[in-house]
């Protein structure tokens, strides 16, 4: 064989060359040569189990494209004995509807037996908590509502007012969730009534709500919330709303069984008109329950 | 003249070396699960897997975020994560493993070949091996990958709770499709 000088650095090169790909195919962590991840805004998801924590609205809102159908009951007070079946012989209903238009802003209406109110809301999400990327300790919502009861005159005899049927209520509602298991909002909250029954009672009603949750489980949460209205603005017959209860979640459905102080499941009522005094008995039993329908599914990109 | 044929056979050797020898990767691959039971079809789908394919060795890993995946219920996707995947916890899934037979793929040939998977599967914080058949699929020069393949929830210590377990599969089906761009 001739022996070129040539040949012995070639065999060397393509020796060589067959290496690289060998030295690099190490058992290594192949992700790693792809560099440092992007980070990603993480949002909080389902701090309740609902857009509702008992009566008062929660930070969530509903799933943009989601209508929830909402069927509320309170039954009558405990305080009524076994001769009203600790008041399972009367019950106050609304039945509503919240609806998704996207992921910030949730609109719905309902329909209450008591007092035949009807109401509407409008509720948005200022500020969602996330943490990555973007980081925002706290969901910051605004809601507001109307409602209008269409219960007859008191007394049709004397000159009644249209407009003195109507209340109105803002509310914004901050909250965090601290934890899988903790969640805490506060909502600071004002009830305009236009029509009020005494000199004592002002139109205008301030309030502050509290409400949070616990999960117990994957599927159960124990709810609570109590509404302070700053003094000096309802009739003494008036008392601050308390309510607990569990959201007990089953596929599609949410089932909220509590108890409360509060016969209205409507802003105006609930923050305004409680009567019900715990120390009493005059507490409700009652549930929401909510089953949620996809009208309008998302697209998939592939 | 044995000289020329020499150097002819190196040089070829070098390119086609040189190209089994490249990585591969993708930051927009999709990945897909379905559970069909008879009284209800459920399917999320995600586009973001994150894959990289070393060709000299067949090995290949690929990753992706649990809350990527989209349902066409919200609830749905908030069960998912929350309940059965517990995705604040654990995050991703993960599969690193190898195509056996990579060296059958010749990607100066269009077509598509039938290639052999194994590995380790992590999902909800739990690693499974696993193996598969897929298909890489060359076309002009690019490489594509998908996989269909089986997983037992069960495997992967996800509990379906008694009151939906007819309406979730005990067997949910997986697609893979990985797009792959040369990796520099």
């Amino acid at each position: 064989m001739n022996a070129s000088i040539f040949q012995i650095p070639f065999t060397v090169i393509f020796v060589i060359c067959m290496f690289p790909g060998n030295v690099f195919a190490q058992d290594g962590d192949l992700l790693s040569l792809l560099g440092e991840e992007e980070e990603t805004t993480d949002y909080a998801t389902a701090s309740f189990k609902t857009n509702r924590v008992v009566n008062l609205h929660s930070l969530e809102n509903t799933a943009a494209g989601v209508f929830d159908l909402k069927i509320s009951h309170r039954f009558g007070f405990l305080s009524g004995g076994f001769y009203e079946l600790f008041g399972l012989d009367n019950a106050t209903i609304r039945i509503g509807g919240d609806y998704g238009v996207n992921d910030r802003l949730t609109v719905g209406a309902g329909r209450s037996s008591f007092e035949k109110t009807y109401d509407g809301y409008v509720k948005y999400k200022l500020l969602r908590q996330s943490s990555g990327k973007r980081v925002m300790p706290v969901t910051v919502a605004w809601f507001s509502s109307a409602a209008i009861k269409t219960v007859k005159w008191a007394d049709p005899e004397r000159e009644n007012f249209a407009s003195s049927r109507w209340y109105y209520t803002h509310q914004l509602i901050v909250g965090r969730k601290f934890s899988e298991v903790f969640s805490l909002q506060l909502s600071p909250t004002l009830v305009h009534r236009n029509l009020v029954s005494t000199l004592q009672e002002t139109n205008d009603v301030l309030a502050l709500g509290i409400g949070g949750r616990i999960k117990l489980n994957k599927r159960v949460t124990l709810n609570a919330e109590y509404i302070y209205v700053l003094p000096d603005q309802l009739a003494p017959e008036y008392r601050n709303s308390l309510s607990v209860g569990f959201d007990i979640e089953t596929g599609g459905h949410v089932f909220q069984l509590h108890f409360t102080n509060s016969t209205s499941m409507i802003e105006k009522g609930f923050i305004t008109e409680t009567r019900g005094d715990w120390g009493n008995g005059d507490i409700h039993f009652g549930f929401n329950l909510s089953r949620v329908f996809t009208i309008s599914k998302p697209k998939f990109r592939d | 003249m044995t000289r020329i044929m020499f150097l002819a056979l190196l040089l070829t050797g070098i390119t086609s070396i040189t190209l089994s020898a490249q990585k591969y990767y993708t930051k927009s691959g999709q990945i897909s699960f379905h559970s069909d039971t008879p009284i209800e079809k459920i399917e999320a789908h995600n586009h973001k897997a994150v894959s990289v394919l070393d060709a000299a060795t067949g090995a290949m890993e690929f990753s992706v975020l649990i809350k990527g995946f989209q349902f066409e219920k919200a609830l749905m996707q908030e069960h998912f994560n929350e309940n059965y995947m517990e995705s604040n916890e654990f995050p991703k899934s993960i599969f690193k493993g190898k195509v056996t037979d990579l060296s059958g793929v010749d990607i100066d040939v269009d077509g598509e070949y039938p290639v052999n998977v194994i590995g380790e599967l992590t999902i909800h914080g739990v690693t499974q091996s696993v193996e598969t058949k897929g298909t890489m699929t060359v076309s002009g020069g690019a490489l594509s990958a998908s996989s269909s393949f089986e997983v037992a929830v069960a495997d992967y210590g996800i509990e379906i709770p008694a009151v939906v377990a007819d309406n979730i599969a005990k067997i949910v089906r997986i697609d893979v499709t990985l797009d792959y761009q040369v990796l520099n």
